[in-house]
C-alpha cells in the first residue's frame, strides 16, 4: 500500500516538477508569478488531443508519432508563451509589482475561454491505449508501462534543463540575469533574449506535462490549469521559487504527499491536507525548503 | 527619485469633501432614478464587491500585502451569519458584528504565523488558506456548513417589524457599508495607522527602524480587511438567502484582488471605479454570454498594459518608478529568491539587494 502510494506519488510529482520549473525559471529572471502558465501546460493537453485525432491514433500503441506531437506541440506552446511574454509582460518590466500579477491573471483568464470556446465546456478524453496498458507486479506493487514513461520523460527533461543551465553558455547567461540583471546587461548579455527563451523553456516544458498527464488521465478539461497549476506553483514554493532543483524536489514532494493524503486521510480533503502541511513548511522555512535564508537588506 | 507628497494636501481635501458628497448624493438618487429591479439587483451586488475590495484595499494597497485568499474571510462572515440564523434564529441584521469579529478573528489566527513571509511566499500562503477554507466548507465541516449544497432559508435582514424585501431597499442598506467602509479607508489613510502601513509598504526595514511596530501593524491591517470582508459576506448572506462553498472560490479572491490593482491601489474612488470595472461592464456585455471572458480576460491585460499603475491611483507608489528586478518591489521586503547552495551554481535568483548591499 505505502510503496504502492509512493510510486502513484512519484509519477504524478514528476509532472508537477515539469510544470513547477516553468514557474520557478520565470520568477527566476523576471521576479514574476507567471499565474498563466498552467493555462499553457493546460493548452499542451488539448493540442495532444487534436494531434491524435487529426492523426487518427487511438487503439495500439504509436510510440514514434507521440514523440513527433510531443515536440511538435512543445513548439506551439513555446511560441504562445513567447506571445505572452511580448504583449502581457514585457510592457510591465518596469511597473510596480501587483500590475503584472493583475496581467497574468487576465492572460490566463483569457487563454481558458479562447480554449473553452474551440473545444466546448465539456470533459475532453484522448483515444486509449497510445502507451501500451501493460504493468508491472513486483510483489503486490504495480508498475504501469505509462508510469514508467512518465517518470523517464520528465527525469530525462529536467536532467536535461539541468544541464544546459549548467554547463552550457547560454545557461550561465540565464543564471546571470537571474542573480543581478543590470550587471548582466553591462557584460554584454542580452538581457531580453535571456527573457524569451526562459518564456520558450518554461512553457515547452509544460507543454510536454500536459500531454502526460493527458495520456495518464486521459480526461482533459479546460479548468484543468487552474487545478495544476496552483500545485505547480505549490510545489515551486515548497522547494524555494526561484531554484531549479528546488522545483524538482518541490514537485517529486508534493506528488507523494498528495497520494499519501488521498491514499491513508480522504480524497476530499487532499488539496487542504497539501496546502496545510506546505503553511507549516513555510513557517518553519520561509524561503522553501531548498531556499536560503536570507538575512534582511538592511 | 521623485519625492512625493503621500496624501493629497489639506486644502484639497474641500474639494474631495464636495465631490464625495456629490457622489453620495448620485448614488442615493440611483434607486429612484433607474426603476429596473434588475440594474438596481446589479448595483447591489456591485455594493457587496465595492466592500469586498474596499475591504483588500486595506491588506494590499494600503500596507502593500499580497492577500489571494481574501474570498476566504468573505466566506467566514457569510457563513457565520448563515449558521447563527439558521440554528440559533439570530436576526441577519444583527449579525454584522458578529460577522465582523469572526473574520477578524480569523485573519488575525491564520496571518500571525505567516506575517514574516515575503511578498510572494506570503501570495502563495493565503491562496492556500483560500483553498483550505472553501475545501472544509464543501465537507460539511463539523457538520454545520452544508456540504457542496451550502446553507439555505437564511432570513432577509429586518428591524423590528420593517423587513427588507425590494432590491431597492437592499440598495441603501447595502451602499450605506459601503459609504461607512469609504470613510473609515480615507479617515484611515489620513491616521497615523494608514502613513504606518504606507512606510511598511514602501520599505519595511526603515519602518521598522522608525519605531514602528510592523508585526502588530501588517496584523491590524489584516484584522480589519478581513473583518469588512466578513461584513460582507454578511451582506450578500442577507441578499442571497443561499450561499454555498463553490461562491468562495479560488476565481472570486483574483477577481477581487484585480479590482484592487486595476483601479489603483490605495485609493478610494480608484478601488471603486476597479470594482464598477469588473463587475458592472461585464453585466453590460451579456449577448455576448460566450465570449464575455475571453475579452474580460484580454481587457485586463490590456488595462494593466495602459496603466499599470492603475485607474485612479492613489499615493505614488516610490519604487514604481523603478523597476522592480533587484530592488526589492514596491512595498514588500527585497524578494530574494533562493540562493541555493553557493558554488553549486544551482541557484537561479538571488537580488544585490539580498546580497546585503543596495546600490
Amino acid at each position: 500500500m505505502l510503496a504502492q502510494q509512493l510510486v502513484n506519488g512519484l509519477a504524478l510529482g514528476s509532472v508537477y516538477a515539469l510544470v513547477a520549473l516553468g514557474y520557478t525559471m520565470v520568477y527566476g529572471v523576471l521576479r514574476l508569478i507567471n499565474f498563466a502558465h498552467g493555462e499553457l501546460f493546460m493548452l499542451g493537453a488539448y493540442l495532444t488531443l487534436s494531434a491524435t485525432s487529426a492523426w487518427g491514433l487511438g487503439g495500439h500503441p504509436a510510440a514514434g508519432p507521440l514523440v513527433v506531437i510531443a515536440i511538435g506541440v512543445a513548439v506551439l506552446v513555446a511560441g504562445v508563451g513567447l506571445g505572452l511574454e511580448q504583449v502581457a509582460y514585457r510592457p510591465l518590466r518596469r511597473s510596480t509589482r501587483l500590475a503584472p500579477v493583475v496581467s497574468a491573471l487576465g492572460a490566463s483568464v483569457f487563454l481558458q475561454n479562447a480554449v473553452m470556446l474551440t473545444y466546448g465546456p465539456r470533459y475532453q478524453v484522448l483515444p486509449e491505449n497510445l502507451v501500451p496498458s501493460r504493468s508491472f507486479a513486483i510483489g503486490n506493487l504495480e508498475l504501469s508501462v505509462l508510469q514508467l514513461v512518465i517518470l523517464g520523460v520528465a527525469l530525462m527533461l529536467m536532467v536535461g534543463l539541468y544541464l544546459f543551465v549548467q554547463a552550457t553558455p547560454f545557461g550561465m547567461a540565464i543564471r546571470a540575469v537571474a542573480l543581478d540583471q543590470e550587471t548582466a546587461r553591462l557584460m554584454g548579455i542580452r538581457v531580453d533574449r535571456v527573457i524569451q527563451w526562459v518564456f520558450v523553456l518554461g512553457p515547452a516544458l509544460g507543454a510536454v506535462a500536459g500531454l502526460l498527464i493527458g495520456l495518464y488521465y486521459r480526461q482533459i478539461n479546460f479548468t484543468m490549469g487552474w487545478t495544476y497549476g496552483l500545485r505547480a506553483f505549490t510545489a515551486a514554493i515548497l522547494g524555494g521559487i526561484g531554484n531549479i532543483p528546488g522545483a524538482m524536489v518541490g514537485g517529486l514532494l508534493l506528488g507523494v504527499l498528495e497520494a499519501l493524503a488521498s491514499g491513508y486521510v480522504s480524497v476530499a480533503w487532499k488539496d487542504a491536507i497539501t496546502f496545510f502541511v506546505l503553511i507549516l513548511i513555510l513557517i518553519a522555512r520561509p524561503t522553501g525548503l531548498l531556499g536560503e535564508r536570507v538575512a534582511e537588506k538592511v | 527619485m521623485r519625492l512625493t507628497t503621500p496624501r493629497p494636501l489639506i486644502h484639497r481635501l474641500r474639494g474631495a469633501r464636495a465631490a464625495a458628497l456629490l457622489v453620495l448624493l448620485a448614488v442615493a438618487a440611483f434607486p429612484l432614478v433607474v426603476q429596473s429591479p434588475y440594474w438596481i439587483d446589479v448595483a447591489n451586488f456591485y455594493g457587496i464587491y465595492a466592500l469586498l475590495a474596499l475591504s483588500l484595499n486595506l491588506v494590499v494597497g494600503e500596507a502593500g500585502l499580497f492577500d489571494l485568499g481574501h474570498a476566504a474571510f468573505y466566506a467566514v462572515g457569510a457563513y457565520v451569519t448563515a449558521i447563527l440564523n439558521t440554528l440559533l434564529h439570530w436576526p441577519t441584521l444583527w449579525l454584522f458584528p458578529v460577522s465582523f469579529v469572526a473574520a477578524a478573528a480569523a485573519g488575525v489566527i491564520l496571518t500571525r504565523p505567516i506575517l514574516h513571509l515575503r511578498g510572494d511566499y506570503l501570495a502563495m500562503v493565503t491562496i492556500g488558506f483560500g483553498e483550505i477554507v472553501r475545501i472544509a466548507l464543501t465537507n460539511n465541516l463539523f457538520g454545520l456548513t452544508g456540504g457542496p449544497n451550502g446553507i439555505f432559508g437564511i432570513a432577509r435582514p429586518a428591524l423590528g417589524p420593517w423587513a427588507i424585501r425590494q432590491p431597492a431597499h437592499y440598495f441603501y442598506y447595502i451602499w450605506s457599508f459601503v459609504a461607512a467602509a469609504a470613510c473609515i479607508t480615507v479617515r484611515l489613510q489620513q491616521s497615523r495607522i494608514g502613513r504606518a502601513w504606507n512606510y511598511i509598504r514602501e520599505d519595511e526595514v526603515a519602518a521598522q527602524a522608525m519605531g514602528i511596530d510592523v508585526v502588530r501593524m501588517k496584523l491590524l491591517a489584516f484584522a480589519l480587511g478581513a473583518g469588512l470582508a466578513g461584513v460582507a459576506g454578511n451582506l450578500y448572506a442577507a441578499r442571497m438567502t443561499v450561499i454555498a462553498p463553490e461562491r468562495f472560490n479560488f476565481w472570486e479572491s483574483v477577481v477581487i484582488f484585480s479590482m484592487v490593482v486595476l483601479g489603483g491601489p490605495g485609493s478610494v474612488p480608484g478601488v471603486l471605479l476597479g470594482a464598477f470595472a469588473l463587475w458592472v461592464l461585464p453585466e453590460l456585455f451579456r449577448e455576448f454570454a460566450q465570449a464575455r471572458m475571453l475579452v474580460f480576460g484580454a481587457a485586463m491585460v490590456a488595462m494593466m498594459v495602459f496603466r499599470p499603475e492603475g485607474l485612479w491611483p492613489g499615493t505614488v507608489w516610490l519604487r514604481a518608478t523603478r523597476s522592480h528586478q533587484g530592488e526589492g518591489g514596491a512595498g514588500s521586503a527585497p524578494e530574494a529568491g533562493a540562493t541555493g547552495i553557493p558554488g553549486s551554481g544551482a541557484e537561479l535568483a538571488a537580488s544585490p539587494a539580498a546580497r546585503g548591499g543596495r546600490r
